[in-house]
């Protein structure tokens, strides 16, 4: 049972008003794409045992997609942010750096 | 024969004499006791039979950890399987039955089982109900069902009320004894807000019976000066009758409150389930003593050392009159000690340590009790109960010598903190090799949302057992509780508690060490399943290496006690014979709840018409009143049929069908999703969304759409109108409708932001009805207002206007093939427009019609249903949709995936309809067989019915379902069994049955 601070309205969330939306920062592949590069971009995840980037949607709030950066082992939350961006905050990545040491990244 | 002991029972009122009965017998217990207590205090020593081996059982604990003494408790409505006795309050009329046996508790033809345990073994149930296949049938599944379950199943509605609460407290103390209300009033000082639970009726736990001296005063009267000064507190909230249940995620935590249960219907609800938002939480939920084993440790009148200490000491029963206290630990002394000072016999302390001078031990012989240093019990005997133990070395095979006669005897292998929640949300263990237990490791704890711990442990759940340590470590875990929970530093000192030093354990796993096979045989570890220590050494022989793996195969752990007293004794077992370390092998796994809870304390208040929020169109209550038959359509109610006196559901069906066909039909449509989509891309959004082209549609048309998913799948169809230049209007499917704008709200807001599109779900802002049938137009001529005919409102389109003085918007659609209007005005205008459609269409035979006559219109003219035709694994390619799919878009969501290979294989089962040749109607889910056998030796599938009907048009059995190369087998004959194994034969022919070339609808 999570709490996520939604950045929209600022409500501290619990998991009962939200609802998950999988890996963040996926790239939608469209006609064009390979059956390779669809294949991955319908059903690869990362599944990290650390830190994961995830959409979450205040469902039942303001109804807003969101993205938390959160560490699925200690539960920590590292952040949350709106999902109108490509990848996460610069300041978010350098904040995480720091917890985790040996930290691969979001990619 | 009484067991009552004058001068004893702290906690029993022997003023208030409390009558209840056994198994129907009328017994008589003391306001204040368990019914555990009440029991052994009347002399009711044998209180049920183990699960397996129907072996006679008596009381182990005194607590929640009790394995054996489950009983039915109640009556009626009222009825539980399954209630600890040592946990059941008693109150005056408490009715309990024993369990698992038949006929009687004293005679029981199960117990037959007790001398088949040498065939009854480890992973009893894997070898055996193997083969042969076919004695599955006849011999094991009855033998299983006969056996399978504890207690019996209630048979009537449950008669109580039940509660969720929400609450946020800053800190949470589990635990009443006197490390939680020390660590309680060490994390008031700090300010925060505090909320401390006991789980039993009383506080202060443990220390009150076992002694020591707390800043100067006696145990007791400490937690009567620490409670008044929590009650005068306004930060602490204090909860009896309450379990911390279990503890998850980011601090929520789930509080368990037995509001009634020992005063049932006095009004209350009877259980509370708390749910909890803690900042910190500190269990302080202390120990359980674990029992030793020893040959016989089953016999009824064996029981752990301190639970004979408490019904002495709390409730004045002596469990028994001459006694053996076997240990391998000092704490044993206090039982032994106890007793002596009751006037009872202590024959002997038969302690496992070669060498015992601690001052508890002196003082036992300072009472002239015998202490047997060195010594294991080699046997216990007796059947109900016990009658003696044999004696032996501790360090042998277990060769019997001396015989003490006995009733009763307390054993003590040492004690387990109790580390449930702290395990629940990810909180570690470290075995501590000198007090042989496993405890919470504070350098991994469980972490909240911040990164930082939020469980603490206090008192003996951390592992400090004495008095002194274990205060020194609550006053520690309270202030850190309460300055991680945002309150101010506080410098307040913790008690000082006196208590005698302790010598240090012995670790003891099997007694005696030596012991044989007949007498591992015997030793029990589980009491419930009856989980043998020749058992988890039977798993370890043949391969079972994980802890996990050898719960699973011995069901060791696996009782309702979720092995609270055999999991530590089990894991050394298995250690020792895979010999390896104790923390090679590690623990199960401690999941929530702590103790079964009532499924009544988990739905809550959601049973009966508040079991979920019901959804009513504006005209509910006129179908309610008009013979309305309910179906529940998502959160909606909608009639499935319109009931006159005299009618069957069929016939009422058929009778709206042709009735509609012929005359004039009115349908509540409110509940259709209509989702408004507006902005200067709008029209390039609804591009993406369907799989039609929307941008094109000239305002004032409507247009059939489907919707994909990214895989490619059918989601949702509906009508969609254009409004205006930038405004769509999209009809969904009632059950779509909110799943269908969460899904447009995802694309918008995580794909194509920067797009300027808007979407509202305006479902219930709109009555919609449909006017159906050769005579609609007549209706809604008679109702005066807009122009409705053929030119003015051709079909697919829509049109605003006024009829009979209301503001409407018309759509000429039809889901059934006949001329059709769907009138859409404001929900609060709803009634009035049904009313005067009722009213107008009167003299046209006009009748309401629901839900099934819809299924079966749209039927008739072979129109798909989301969720009928669709499944999850249709594509519209399937469905001979692809009129609907533009060729000229680049791109919608779920093309890609179409292109698949899997989705472009022309094996893929396609759309067609099916009429029955002798006119019968295929049951609905029908499978459509061909040719041979499967490996299984299941006939071939090549098809599958998704909706089947009676047509009163028709006059005859016709459906659609999805066949290989159906399009490609027109007229071809295919075979449909039934259940009962007769078949059924269908011609396949086109999807549509009726008015194919659409002629009935453009009018
Ligand atoms: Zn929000």
């Amino acid at each position: 049972m999570l709490i996520l601070d939604c950045p929209y309205c600022g409500i501290r969330a619990d998991e009962t008003e939200l609802a998950p939306g999988g890996e963040a920062h996926l790239t939608r592949v469209g006609p064009e794409g390979s059956d390779a590069a669809f294949e991955s971009y319908l059903f690869d995840r990362k599944n990290p045992k650390g830190v994961h980037f995830e959409r979450w949607r205040h469902a039942a709030g303001c109804g807003k997609w969101f993205h938390a950066a959160r560490n699925t082992v200690t539960l920590e939350v590292y952040g949350t942010y709106p999902a109108q961006v490509t990848e996460p905050p610069k300041a978010l990545l350098a904040a995480i750096s720091k917890k985790v040491p040996g930290w691969e990244g979001w990619q | 024969m009484s067991a009552r002991v004058e001068g004893y029972g702290r906690l029993i009122d022997r003023s208030k004499r409390v009558s209840f009965s056994f198994n129907g017998k009328r017994l008589r217990g003391y306001a204040g006791d368990t019914l555990a207590s009440a029991l052994l205090g009347a002399g009711q020593v044998m209180l049920g039979r183990s699960f397996k081996y129907h072996r006679p059982r008596g009381l182990v604990a005194s607590g929640a950890e009790e394995p054996n003494a489950l009983v039915g408790l109640g009556e009626g409505g009222r009825f539980e399987p399954d209630q600890r006795a040592t946990t059941t309050e008693l109150f005056d009329g408490l009715a309990a039955i024993s369990q698992n046996h038949w006929p009687s508790l004293a005679f029981d033809v199960g117990e037959v089982n007790n001398y088949l345990a040498r065939f009854l073994p480890a992973g009893f149930y894997y070898k055996t109900f193997m083969a042969p296949r076919g004695a599955w049938a006849k011999i094991f599944e009855p033998f299983v069902r006969q056996s399978a379950g504890l207690g019996r199943v209630p048979m009537e509605p449950d008669a109580d009320a039940y509660e969720y609460l929400y609450a946020h407290y800053d800190v949470v103390v589990v635990g009443g004894g006197v490390a939680g209300l020390q660590a309680a009033r060490a994390a008031a000082a700090t300010g925060v807000s505090v909320l401390v639970m006991e789980d039993a009726a009383h506080w202060g736990g443990r220390a009150p019976v076992d002694g020591g001296e707390i800043d100067g005063m006696a145990p007791g009267d400490w937690v009567k000066a620490a409670l008044d000064a929590l009650e005068a507190a306004d930060n602490v909230t204090l909860r009896l009758r309450m379990q911390g249940t279990g503890v998850y995620d980011h601090g929520y935590h789930l509080g368990y409150e037995r509001v009634a249960d020992h005063s049932p219907g006095d009004g209350r609800p009877r259980h509370r389930l708390w749910r909890i938002r803690a900042g910190r939480i500190v269990t302080a939920t202390g120990a359980l003593e674990r029992p030793l084993a020893f040959s016989g440790n089953d016999v009824p009148g064996v029981m752990l050392a301190s639970a004979m200490r408490d019904y002495l000491v709390n409730w004045g029963v002596a469990a028994g009159r001459r006694i053996v206290v076997v240990t391998n630990n000092d704490d044993a002394y206090r039982t032994a000690l106890a007793m002596k000072a009751a006037g009872r016999v202590v024959a002997a302390v038969l302690d496992a340590r070669e060498v015992v001078t601690s001052p508890l031990a002196q003082a036992a012989r300072d009472a002239g009790i015998a202490v047997m240093e060195g010594r294991a019990i080699a046997e216990v005997r007796g059947r109900a109960r016990v009658k003696s133990v044999l004696v032996t070395t501790q360090a042998g095979a277990g060769k019997a010598g001396e015989e003490i006669r006995c009733d009763a005897v307390a054993m003590s292998g040492g004690w387990s903190p109790v580390v449930h929640l702290w395990s629940h949300c990810g909180g570690k263990l470290t075995w501590d090799e000198a007090a042989a237990m496993f405890r919470p490791d504070p350098d991994r704890a469980p972490t909240g949302a911040d990164g930082a711990p939020f469980v603490l442990t206090a008192g003996a759940a951390s592992g400090a057992l004495a008095l002194d340590a274990c205060l020194a470590d609550a006053h520690a875990a309270g202030k850190a509780a309460g300055k991680g929970a945002g309150g101010k530093a506080s410098r307040k000192a913790g008690p000082k508690a006196v208590c005698e030093a302790e010598a240090p354990i012995a670790p003891v796993w099997i007694m005696p060490e030596g012991a044989g096979p007949e007498k591992r045989m015997k030793m029990w570890l589980d009491f419930q399943n009856d989980v043998k220590v020749s058992d988890v050494q039977l798993a370890a022989r043949e391969g079972y290496e994980s802890v996990e793996h050898t719960k699973r195969y011995t069901t060791l752990g696996m009782a309702t006690d979720q092995g609270k007293l055999s999991n530590i004794n089990g894991l050394a077992v298995l250690s020792q014979a895979l010999q390896q370390e104790i923390p090679a092998t590690g623990t199960t796994t401690f999941r929530p709840p702590y103790t079964p809870i009532s499924m009544g304390a988990i739905a809550g208040e959601a049973r009966g018409e508040l079991f979920q929020p019901l959804r009513r169109t504006p005209l509910h209550d006129w179908h309610d009143a008009h013979g309305a038959d309910w179906e529940p359509v998502g959160h909606w109610r909608r009639p499935y049929t319109y009931l006159r006196a005299g009618e069957s559901r069929e016939q009422a069906v058929q009778r709206e069908v042709v009735n509609t066909r012929e005359n004039v039909g009115m349908l509540d449509a409110s509940t259709l999703g209509k989702i408004v989509v507006k902005g200067p891309d709008a029209g390039r959004f609804l591009d993406m969304m369907y799989t039609n082209m929307m941008s094109t549609l000239p305002v004032g048309k409507c247009r059939y759409g489907l919707m994909c998913s990214e895989n490619g799948f059918l989601i949702d169809d509906g009508v969609v109108a254009r409004l205006d230049d930038d405004t769509w209007l999209c009809h969904t499917t009632t059950g779509g409708a909110d799943r269908i704008h969460a899904h447009m709200e995802e694309w918008l807001q995580t794909e194509w932001w920067d797009w300027k599109v808007y979407t509202a779900n305006l479902t219930e802002q709109y009555a919609q009805i449909g006017v159906v049938g050769p005579k609609a137009r007549q209706v809604l001529e008679a109702l005066g207002g807009m122009d409705v005919s053929k030119e003015a409102l051709p079909f697919m389109h829509w049109a605003e206007g006024e009829l009979g003085g209301l503001p409407v918007r018309v759509f000429r659609i039809s889901f059934s093939g006949e001329l059709s209007y769907e009138i859409a005005v404001p929900a609060s205008r709803g009634q009035a427009l049904w009313d005067a459609l009722m009213e107008a269409g009167k003299p046209h035979g006009v009748m309401p019609y629901g839900t099934e006559a819809l299924h079966v219109l749209r039927a008739e003219k072979g129109f798909i249903m989301i969720g009928d035709e669709t499944d999850g694994t249709v594509i519209p390619q399937d469905l001979g949709l692809t009129w609907a799919i533009s060729k000229k878009k680049d791109d919608y969501i779920g093309k890609r995936a179409q292109a698949r290979p899997h989705m472009a294989d022309p094996e893929r089962w396609k759309l067609v309809g099916l009429e029955t040749t002798d006119g019968s109607v295929i049951p609905d889910g029908a499978y459509i067989v061909a040719e041979g056998v499967n490996a299984n030796g299941q006939r071939n599938m090549q098809g599958r019915v998704t909706s089947s009907y009676h047509s009163p048009t028709l006059k005859r059995g016709i459906a659609m379902g999805l066949v290989l190369h159906g399009p490609d087998r027109m007229g071809e004959e295919v075979t449909i069994p039934r259940i009962d194994g007769s078949e059924i034969k269908a011609r396949i022919v086109e999807t549509c049955f009726y008015d194919k070339e659409g002629a009935k609808q453009d009018v």
